[in-house]
Parts: structure tokens; C-alpha cells; sequence
């Protein structure tokens, strides 16, 4: 398959860009793999990617029940960002965040990896301590971060509400790494990357149960027939309780709940940052993206649900939050809005670690933030996988730490998963 | 919208209500063994079909329900109150279902 660059599009100018290469294949599932990954998102294809790229191992097949990134992968509101404070996630996010920054030249493709500033508003004294305590704690880990006052922030963004708003603005928290991405072309591209070592992407292929001999996987039971599996990935996050009863491990600590993400008609430049607020009630994230339209979400909807459309009430709150901020929204049209099915963890915090099979590796309970994630988890989960043993950067997001103590709760909400935005 | 047909209110917005959560879920003796509330406070089914779970009508009677919901098509299959006791103390009579 030919690698893209300026020359490619040049010479395939000559004949009216229609010879291009087919970016994966489409193959019959074969009878057996060395490695299955189930869910074809961006953890479980970046997962295939790593594990060809890092681990050597080829003979991999991810099976997919729909089509390739129809799942959270296109239903996200595409922020990157590793401004996380907890041990566990700093170092995670951190790495991923690195990935990130070298992720278009890593795929040749071009993810449209965007900088651009997280700018976190803050609308008390309070909330400008605690940023300041997680902003430090990121500088002393190796990570950027600063305060803006007021006027930088005025000076940075003029069009905020700074008049009425009624929860007034007094200053913001920055990471300047972080950003956006093009969320489809990150799936693309791992796709890609995977398929030209060998990986088979087989999609409309759904799994509807695990074979287990002798404490093992043996095989996956699937609409396409049975395909042979030595080691088995879950990387299905949203549906990560379904597959796990179907391998007949119980229950989890997750629950699945829709989020949902909406995005307006397209406008000229308008907001060069990605800005985020959360205070009395309201949450709210919002980006434009390179084709003008304003992408932006807030809260779950508040309870359980596996259905991947978004209720109305939501529509309303997350509009309120969106002129309560930016007034000058007011007038705009919204284009779309659409809905996802998170894993929602006791603690807010991710699964990436063995199970009580042994040939079985989890990946999943991502709660809002998996699509910053996706490099990183692939990573780690392909590592995880390979040498059968978690990484140290990773030994924390495992199903244990609730019996031993030591959650991972950035919120500070407590066991009740659709408080953990 | 869904709307829940509160036994003390009639059928309401669930904009008025507070979710709860899975209504199966019993915490054990205050003795009981750490992995029995480990279980309790932490691990979940998270059916995707039919749920018997907790509703708080927060916004109206404030009394806790028990719908019977389906976590997929949303569809609700039955209410009733969460607590006996109280029903019977409001003497309600349309319960909406056994109790």
C-alpha cells in the first residue's frame, strides 16, 4: 500500500485522483488468531496497531459489530488534554498526550492533531485553589500547565461573558498542549496503520459468546462464525458488561450511560481554544472545528441507558450552559447532536489489566474520556497483552483496587458512576 | 422525554424525578464480610434490558419509586413505591402495581 505525501497527490493528479489504494482491507475472518481484539474503536484498532508495531506479533484480527469507528469513536467531542492530578492517571494521560503530538507523522495520516490550549475557567477562589494545586502537581510531573488571571484571559478570549454571567469568570487554568484532534481520522489511521502489518479489521462481525476451556478462551462465537483466539482483548467500552457476562465473569463495576455531544452549523473563526467550565450544577465543553461548526457537549443523561440517542432535556441544559458562557451563541443553529454509551466506573477511572481468565485482557471503563486516551491505552493495553504482565504506568487500572483501597477518583464523587464527568 | 407514572402524583416529566440507580442492589450487615460490601458498593450487572431501579421524585412528592425500566428502549413496564410503609401511611389505593 503506497504511503501518502505531497508526491502522491501529485502524481495521482495524472489520473484524476481515482487510483488510490483502498485504505484496509476487507478479509474473511480466518479459523484462528494469535491475538482477538473485540471493538474496533480507537482502543481496540491502536491496540492492533501497537502490538504489530511495538510487539512484533501479526497474526491479529479486531472484530467489530458495526462498522469500523461508528461507536464512541465518532461520537466524541475530540478534546485532548492530560490534566490529570490523581497517581494512576498522571503519567497515563501524560504518555498518551506525547503520542499524541507525534501521532500524524507515527500513521502518515493526518489527524489534524490541533494545540490549541484547554483553558479551564474557574469562578471562585476555591476553584482557583484546587486548579492550582492540580496545575502544580502537573508542572512538578513534567507536564506544562499555568494560571491565567483576569485580564490575560480577557485578553485571550474578549468574547466570554465577563459582564453577567452568573456564575462570574475570575481567571482560568491552561494546558497549552492540549487541543483537539479530527476523531474519525484517528480511527483511519490506526486502521490503516494496523491493516499494512497484517492486522485483519473484519467488521459487521459481532460476538455472541466466548468459549472457555479449561480456564481459558478458546474461541469467539461470532455473526461470522467462529473464529480461534490464543489471547483475547475487550476493548468495547460501553458494552464492556455485555461481553463480560458472555464470558461468564459477572458482574463489574461499571455502568452504561449515554452521553451526549452536539455540534452547530458551521461559522467562521470564532474560538480558538478549547474552553471548559464547571461550577453550580452547569458543565460544559466547547471547540470549534477546522470546518467552523461549534462542537461542544455537558452532563450524561442522568441515568443508565444503553440506547445511543440523547434526550431532550439535556439539549436544553447543555444550550443554557453554552449562552450562559459564550452569549454570542445565541442566534447560532445546531447542525447535529448525537449520543454514546459510556462505561461509567465506580471511580471514574479506567480498566486496563488481566482478568480472572488468563488468556483474557480487559480494556474499557472510560468514562468521558476516552478519545484522549486511545493512544495511550493502545499502547499499554498491546504491552499489557504481549508480556502478559501490566506496565508500572499502568498497574493501578486494574478490577482489585477497589477491594485494596485505592480508587482512582479525580472527582472526589464517590461510588456512583454517573457522577464522574 | 420519559415519563413516569408516579403512583402519588400521576404521570410525570423524569425531569422531575432523581435517578437512583439498580433497585436489586441490598447492602448487606453492617458485619457483613468486606467482599460482601465490596459487591454491594461496587460491582453492578448493568443490564441492558429490563431494570427494576430507583426513582426519587424529588421535584414533586418526594417520595422513592421502583420503576421497572428497559435500559435500551426506555420503555417502562411498571412503578410502584419504594417503601411500603410510607405508601400505606399516605393510604394511597393506586399503588400502580403490587407492593
Amino acid at each position: 500500500m503506497s504511503r501518502y505525501s505531497a508526491w502522491a497527490v501529485f502524481k495521482n493528479g495524472f489520473s484524476g485522483q481515482k487510483n488510490w489504494d483502498r485504505q484496509w482491507r476487507d478479509p474473511e475472518p480466518k479459523k484462528e488468531y494469535d491475538v482477538v481484539i473485540v471493538g474496533a474503536g480507537l482502543h481496540g484498532l491502536a491496540t492492533a496497531y501497537y502490538l504489530a508495531k511495538n510487539h512484533g506479533i501479526k497474526n491479529i484480527a479486531v472484530l467489530e459489530k458495526g462498522w469500523l469507528g461508528g461507536g464512541n469513536a465518532g461520537r466524541n467531542t475530540t478534546i485532548v488534554r492530560s490534566n490529570y492530578m490523581m497517581p494512576g492517571n498522571r503519567y497515563f494521560y501524560e504518555h498518551s498526550l506525547k503520542l499524541w503530538e507525534e501521532l500524524s507523522h507515527e500513521l502518515n495520516y493526518n489527524v489534524m492533531f490541533s494545540q490549541r490550549h484547554h483553558v479551564s475557567l474557574f469562578h471562585s477562589p476555591a476553584a482557583r485553589d484546587a486548579a492550582a494545586r492540580r496545575y502544580n502537581t502537573m508542572r512538578l510531573t513534567d507536564t506544562d500547565g499555568e494560571l491565567w488571571d483576569l485580564d490575560t484571559l480577557k485578553k485571550e478570549i474578549p468574547h466570554l461573558n465577563y459582564n453577567n454571567a452568573r456564575f462570574p469568570i475570575i481567571g482560568a487554568a491552561v494546558q497549552r498542549r492540549a487541543g483537539s484532534a479530527r476523531h474519525d481520522a484517528v480511527a483511519w489511521g490506526y486502521a490503516r496503520g494496523a491493516d499494512r502489518q497484517g492486522v485483519d479489521i473484519i467488521q459487521n462481525c459481532e460476538v455472541t459468546g466466548v468459549t472457555r476451556e479449561d480456564g481459558k478462551v478458546t474461541a469467539l462465537e461470532t455473526s461470522r462464525g467462529r473464529i480461534g483466539a490464543k489471547k483475547v482483548g475487550f476493548a468495547v467500552a460501553g458494552n464492556t458488561s455485555r461481553l463480560w457476562q458472555m464470558a461468564g465473569l459477572g458482574n463489574l463495576p461499571i455502568e452504561s450511560h449515554k452521553l451526549q455531544a452536539f455540534v452547530s452549523e458551521p461559522l467562521k473563526p470564532l474560538l480558538d481554544h478549547v474552553v471548559v467550565y464547571g461550577v453550580g450544577g452547569a458543565h460544559f465543553y466547547i471547540s470549534q472545528s477546522d470546518k467552523g461548526g461549534m462542537v461542544f457537549g455537558g452532563d450524561l443523561d442522568w441515568y443508565k441507558s444503553y440506547a445511543q440517542r440523547g434526550n431532550l432535556p439535556v439539549v436544553q441544559d447543555v444550550a443554557e450552559c453554552a449562552t450562559a458562557i459564550m452569549p454570542c451563541l445565541g442566534r447560532v443553529r445546531l447542525l447535529r447532536h448525537w449520543s454514546g454509551v459510556m462505561d461509567m466506573s465506580m471511580d471514574g477511572s479506567a480498566f486496563i489489566c488481566k482478568t480472572p481468565i488468563d488468556n483474557l485482557y480487559l480494556n474499557g471503563g472510560w468514562n468521558y474520556g476516552g478519545f484522549k486516551a486511545s493512544p495511550g491505552s493502545g499502547w499499554y493495553f498491546a504491552d499489557l497483552i504481549a508480556n502478559d504482565r501490566p506496565d508500572p504506568v499502568i498497574e493501578h487500572f486494574d478490577l482489585g483496587r477497589f477491594k485494596r483501597g485505592v480508587i482512582i477518583d479525580e472527582r472526589g464523587a464517590g461510588p456512583d458512576p454517573k457522577l464522574h464527568g | 422525554m420519559i415519563r413516569i407514572n408516579c403512583p402519588f402524583c400521576g404521570e410525570r416529566d423524569h425531569t422531575e424525578f432523581s435517578y437512583g440507580g439498580d433497585a436489586s442492589i441490598v447492602y448487606p450487615e453492617l458485619d457483613a464480610s468486606m467482599e460482601e460490601w465490596h459487591d454491594a458498593i461496587f460491582m453492578r450487572e448493568n443490564i441492558r434490558g429490563m431494570q427494576s431501579e430507583t426513582w426519587h421524585h424529588a421535584n414533586g412528592c418526594r417520595m422513592w419509586l421502583v420503576v421497572e425500566r428497559d435500559t435500551m428502549t426506555h420503555e417502562i413496564q411498571s412503578v410502584r413505591p419504594a417503601h411500603k410503609g410510607n405508601a400505606a401511611v399516605l393510604s394511597t389505593t393506586d399503588t400502580g402495581g403490587e407492593q
